[in-house]
């Protein structure tokens, strides 16, 4: 069914805009992600941790953001998020190589732990669920100087085991602090299922616990996605402090370049997981939204193609990182 | 062109993978990042992509086979495209971190340690080299290429955790063992371990007992007496003051001839210490640049000397003097009629009366004052921050002994007359003949008169006693042929020579400083009265 | 000029600090109304409100976990945990996270926090309330780990500290808050975080300690110049980084070293300044270099007669130091 433009925001709410704008953002981010994997195939990038099949809910989220004004702590499956904030191809691409002007870490880190100081993407490490008491941290700096920036913060189902977890809702909910707390749910910690993380059918039963709102949304939509996260802000911009998003994803890929899921998954739920993938069914929406031909999908594909391929040559150009900067930035100055 | 394409690692600690199915075929057009060939490793199944576009080549790697990642697995003819090498992850740097820094030891040269237990061996047992005829116990030989490390040195081993926390149960008793610190002081002092009394633990001797016995020893020599024999080997940097010792001799004569000659009254300026306390001086290099660069070798044949602790003293301050100070030289010859008719005039009445010989000497350690206090630049001492003009005229007065060199100091000397002067110094020489010099006797000089005439030299360059500007030597009283008036007469000459500090002083000072010196002595009155 | 205790220079050093920067806040259990367990803290909510002096819940992972964050968005949060003996659950946040932004980011990020915590023993606190656990931090680069000995020190360093921009542990001494006084300035002062410092002179033996024990090293230093020895006294003051230089100069010129510390002594930081004094002062030893400290148990045990013998008290120290002077 084919809905006609001016409908299309009594249909979504949204506009069809930004309906196109979200769509990019995922496609951008699922040929990167593509593309990097493929260098990892091919040998050049030794290790890659993907988030194929979380780009709505990254994007239904990022778009509610002001970046620089905003916080963000994210995990490592937060590639389509970092690029909505504002970093690019060609930083991820200069992570993936390891090169010295990757603006997250410099090549110190492996590639997926994004980080920008211009854009309040808070430096996160590999231990997962650290980052969730900083979020806390950080908007409780925002409360105290009674500044109306939000953070979110994101995490897979598997780190809601974690102690910190638990110790970054507790606090947050204490204090009403100005918090929005993403679980990206793919239903696996590698290859431990969700009913072995949790008692809980949802990780959002959770919220009960902090006396907090606890929502699931279908992670794969980025419409369902962009309200939900939306409300969540405002609440959180308002002094209404934390809510727990549970949103419900697909992990398209395995767990990272070292892991080969079809030694866990049947086929079946593989196969399940691809005719959910969200690039998919969203385009198919917008398609019979009007909103975007597959002419035009074409078209920004090829653009953003063309885009990817000059920053992967620029990186792959780039320099390495300098073995004689080892010792620097242990300790600073300022 | 034909590019190879390599097994890539797919996964950390991959090794290896197997060719699980060829997707393509030789001939077939290949496009960059299309899948050409399934992998399986332990870690993961893959589809591997080309590097870039072209024909598909030739199949290095068949079905079933196991490479090793980095193996060739195929080629790839290349079309338009600029291919991507399948290059391998540049692996992470392994930077090694700074190595803590290691101390150099303290002194480089080979000579051996001076933990000594066992006598060394030598030829005959020689008179050692500057001691007296009494034989002290046993020499340590000078440390040449031929000599053998003593055994003891090996011996000398840290007690690690035998004395850890067992308050230091398991020191080896008695002098085998040496920490590094007492090793150190030992090289540094020419001492051998054996003549220190250990007050550590089992008799060991600990590194302020070496302390003492330096400074005890050091004291000792100062005063002139013999010190027993020994001196370890290495030449190095001393903290404590050496002796220095203003050799009147020429370079490179016989201050050795006391050996072959011991009735040769040497001309000795025995060492009297810094006048002032010497900041570390620079430690003399095994190799000085003063010294022939090839290292003597004892050969068969040769007589090999021990050195005894007062010789090295010596041979360091020398070396020392001359490479601190720019030596120049100066002379003037001295028509001494009027001073050889006054002595004359007055030693027997002299003689009776204080009971000493007048010689020269007063007579030219009075001109030599009051030379000094018109010119105080020769009263004077070279130091960074400046020159330091010494209020005080302290004058060493070296006195010749059989074995030694000693400059015992007449203090604040310009206060005496000639007569004053004549006891003073006679006092002194006996005393310091005797060993009964004191502290302030033997240091704090701040010029040197040294009377080489007395052995019957006519023209000498000694070395500058540091940290003096100056030193004067007083040549034998000779009976010349001189021209007055352009005709030849017979007068008695005296040379004046006179070593200074060229940072000091210049020719024209030292000029006119000597020039005082002789307009004194030559226009002394006779009809003075010295008593 | 005023005489202080040890704790309430730390405590003048927040609060002088907290009314000349807005950034800065305090952060941890019981700090707020109660003033601290051990009173550090008195006196401060009522000045700087909730906000900045504020109880955390009971949760040590949270409490640096939140000051990190605070500290990312341009606070200057001083944690304060309660013993150090309940650090632990803080040491992700304090190795994995602290520690390592800085490096991590490539000098994007950095945390400027200070982790306050009582240690050490002598109070009848048993396992879980006496234990020195400063080596564990001291492994790790990026932290900072000071220890004051002294009301003067602790003021000036915990200033400092808070300025700082990169994590520093500081670490107080349970014993001392109450018993060592000292004089303390009256007007704004700083101490340095990496510096040692000669608590009293000496020629023959040098002791390298920190904290409680440098009192107890000079009382012992005391005895020793009645006889004769000569014993230099080194307050390490920075046990991360170690001031390689003072400890050298010190070890070089003395010849025969002892590290005294009560923690325990198997890889501790005695353990570390003796490999320094191996590797940079080998032939300047008289000695070879000794240590006292805990034995090895899991700290000291509750009833009197067990904690005294696990405590370095004057008597052993002096014992220890006459066993390497007669050496």
């Amino acid at each position: 069914m084919v809905v006609a433009n001016r409908d299309v925001r009594g249909v979504t709410g949204i506009e069809a805009e930004t309906l196109r704008a979200m769509y990019r953002h995922m496609l951008r981010a699922r040929l990167l992600d593509e593309r990097i994997w493929l260098l990892n195939r091919q040998g050049v990038v030794p290790f890659w941790v993907s988030g194929m099949g979380q780009e709505a809910i990254q994007v239904g989220l990022g778009m509610h953001l002001r970046p620089g004004v905003d916080w963000v702590a994210p995990y490592y499956r937060d590639l389509a998020l970092s690029l909505v904030l504002g970093m690019t191809p060609r930083d991820h691409l200069l992570a993936a190589f390891a090169k010295a002007a990757d603006p997250n870490t410099g090549g110190r880190q492996m590639p997926a732990h994004y980080s920008s100081r211009r854009l309040n993407i808070v430096s996160s490490g590999s231990v997962v669920a650290t980052q969730l008491i900083h979020a806390t941290g950080v908007a409780l700096a925002s409360k105290i100087r009674g500044e109306d920036a939000v953070t979110v913060t994101t995490t897979g189902e598997g780190a809601t085991s974690e102690g910190d977890f638990h110790e970054a809702l507790n606090f947050a909910a204490i204090h009403h602090l100005p918090v929005v707390f993403v679980v990206e749910n793919n239903g696996l910690a590698i290859s431990v299922p969700a009913s072995k993380q949790m008692n809980t059918p949802d990780v959002a039963d959770r919220a009960a616990g902090y006396a907090i709102p606890g929502v699931v949304v279908d992670g794969s939509d980025p419409v369902a996605s962009y309200q939900q996260c939306g409300e969540a802000i405002a609440r959180a911009r308002a002094g209404q402090g934390p809510t727990l998003i549970d949103a419900k994803v697909q992990r398209l890929t395995s767990h990272s370049s070292d892991d080969d899921q079809r030694r866990y998954r049947t086929e079946e739920a593989l196969e399940t997981d691809r005719r959910s993938d969200c690039l998919v069914t969203y385009a198919r929406r917008l398609a019979e939204l009007g909103v975007l031909t597959s002419r035009a999908e074409a078209a920004m594909r090829a653009e953003l193609v063309a885009e990817l391929d000059l920053a992967t040559a620029e990186a792959e150009a780039a320099a390495d990182a300098d073995p004689a900067t080892i010792l620097l930035h242990v300790l600073g100055d300022a | 062109m034909a590019l190879t394409v390599s097994m890539p690692q797919l996964g950390e600690s991959v090794t290896e993978g197997t060719i699980a199915r060829w997707l393509k075929q030789p001939g077939e057009p290949v496009a960059r990042y299309e899948s050409i060939v399934e992998v399986a490793s332990d870690k993961v199944n893959a589809e591997i992509p080309a590097p870039a576009d072209g024909t598909f080549g030739e199949i290095i790697a068949p079905e079933g086979s196991v490479i090793s990642v980095g193996q060739p697995i195929c080629t790839i003819e290349q079309g338009a495209a600029a291919p991507v090498p399948a290059a391998a992850p540049v692996a992470p740097v392994a930077t090694e971190p700074a190595t803590p820094a290691v101390p150099a030891p303290q002194a480089a040269s080979s000579a051996p340690a001076a933990a000594v237990n066992a006598p060394q061996p030598s030829p005959a047992q020689p008179v050692p080299f500057g001691s007296p005829s009494a034989q002290p116990a046993q020499p340590v030989p000078f440390g040449s290429p031929g000599t053998v490390l003593p055994a003891a040195a090996s011996e000398a081993s840290p007690v690690g955790t035998a004395a850890h926390g067992a308050n230091g149960a398991g020191v080896p008793a008695g002098h085998g063992h040496v920490t590094p610190a007492v090793r150190m002081l030992l090289r540094e002092h020419g001492v051998d371990v054996a003549e220190v009394a250990g007050s550590g633990i089992g008799g060991r001797v600990t590194k302020k007992d070496v302390l003492e016995y330096v400074q005890r020893r050091d004291a000792a020599a100062r005063a002139a007496g013999p010190a027993p024999a020994l001196a370890a080997a290495a030449p190095v940097a001393y903290p404590a003051p050496a002796p220095p010792a203003p050799g009147a001799l020429p370079a490179g004569a016989a201050a050795f001839a006391a050996a072959s000659a011991p009735s040769a009254g040497l001309p000795a300026s025995a060492p009297a210490p810094s006048p002032t306390p010497t900041p570390a001086p620079t430690p003399v290099p095994a190799g000085d640049t003063a010294f022939p660069a090839q290292p003597a070798v004892a050969e068969e044949g040769d007589q090999l000397l021990p050195m005894t602790s007062i010789r090295r003293a010596i041979a360091d301050h020398m070396v020392r003097s001359r490479q601190t100070s720019p030596h120049a030289w100066l002379m003037v010859e001295v028509d001494m009629s009027r001073v050889v008719r006054l002595r004359e005039r007055s030693r027997a009445a002299f003689k009776e009366r204080y009971g000493i010989s007048l010689t020269y000497l007063p007579f030219v350690a009075r001109a030599v004052v009051e030379a000094l206090q018109r010119r105080p630049t020769f009263n004077a001492q070279w130091s960074d921050a400046g020159l330091v003009l010494k209020h005080d005229i302290h004058l060493g007065i070296a006195v010749a002994l059989e074995e030694n060199l000693v400059v015992p100091v007449l203090r604040n000397a310009d206060r005496l007359s000639v007569a004053g002067l004549a006891q003073a110094m006679t006092d002194l020489g006996n005393r310091a003949r005797a060993n009964r010099l004191k502290l302030d006797e033997i240091q704090g000089g701040t010029f040197t008169l040294n009377n080489t005439g007395a052995l019957g030299a006519v023209m000498t360059q000694a070395i500058i006693n540091q940290p003096q500007a100056a030193i004067l030597t007083m040549d034998a009283v000779v009976k010349r042929p001189v021209v007055i008036d352009d005709m030849i007469a017979i007068r008695p000459i005296m040379n004046l020579g006179m070593s200074f500090d060229h940072r000091i002083n210049d020719g024209l000072q030292a000029a006119r400083f000597l020039q005082d010196v002789k307009g004194q002595l030559e226009g002394l009155d006779e009809s003075a009265t010295l008593l | 000029m005023a005489v202080r205790t040890y704790l309430e220079a730390i405590r003048e050093g927040m609060r002088d600090e907290m009314r000349r920067d807005d950034r800065v806040m305090v952060f941890g259990e019981d700090v707020g109304a109660k003033g601290g367990v051990f009173g550090v803290t008195e006196g401060l909510q009522r000045e700087f409100g909730e906000w900045r002096v504020m109880d955390s819940p009971l949760a040590e992972s949270c409490i640096v976990g939140v000051c990190i964050g605070a500290a990312l968005n341009g606070m200057r949060p001083i944690a304060e945990i309660q013993f150090q003996d309940f650090i632990l659950p803080a040491v992700d946040q304090i190795v994995s996270e602290a520690a390592k932004v800085r490096y991590r980011s490539n000098d994007d990020w950095h945390v400027p926090v200070v982790i306050r915590a009582p240690f050490g023993g002598g109070v009848h606190g048993a396992l879980y309330h006496s234990q020195s656990l400063e080596a564990m931090f001291c492994h790790v680069p990026g932290l900072r780990v000071v220890v004051p000995s002294n009301p003067y020190d602790a003021k000036g360093m915990l200033v400092t500290a808070i300025r700082d921009p990169d994590p520093v542990l500081y670490f107080e001494h349970k014993r001392a808050y109450r018993s060592v006084k000292g004089e303390v300035p009256d007007g704004e002062y700083t101490v340095p975080l990496d510096r040692a410092r000669v608590a009293r002179a000496g020629e023959d033996i040098v002791v390298f300690t920190y904290g409680l024990m440098v009192d107890t090293a000079l009382h012992a230093a005391e005895r020793l110049s009645v006889d004769g020895f000569s014993v230099e006294v080194v307050d390490l003051r920075s046990l991360r980084p170690l001031d390689r230089a003072s400890i050298v100069e010190s070890a070089r010129r003395c010849g025969k070293v002892l590290i005294a510390q009560e923690a325990n002594l198997a890889v501790s930081v005695s353990s570390e300044v003796a490999a320094i004094v191996a590797e940079e002062c080998f032939e300047y030893l008289d000695a070879p270099v000794m240590r006292i400290g805990g034995p090895e148990v899991p700290a000291m045990p509750f009833a009197k007669s067990l904690e005294d013998a696990y405590l370095v008290d004057v008597d052993k120290l002096e014992a220890k130091l006459r066993s390497l002077a007669e050496y």
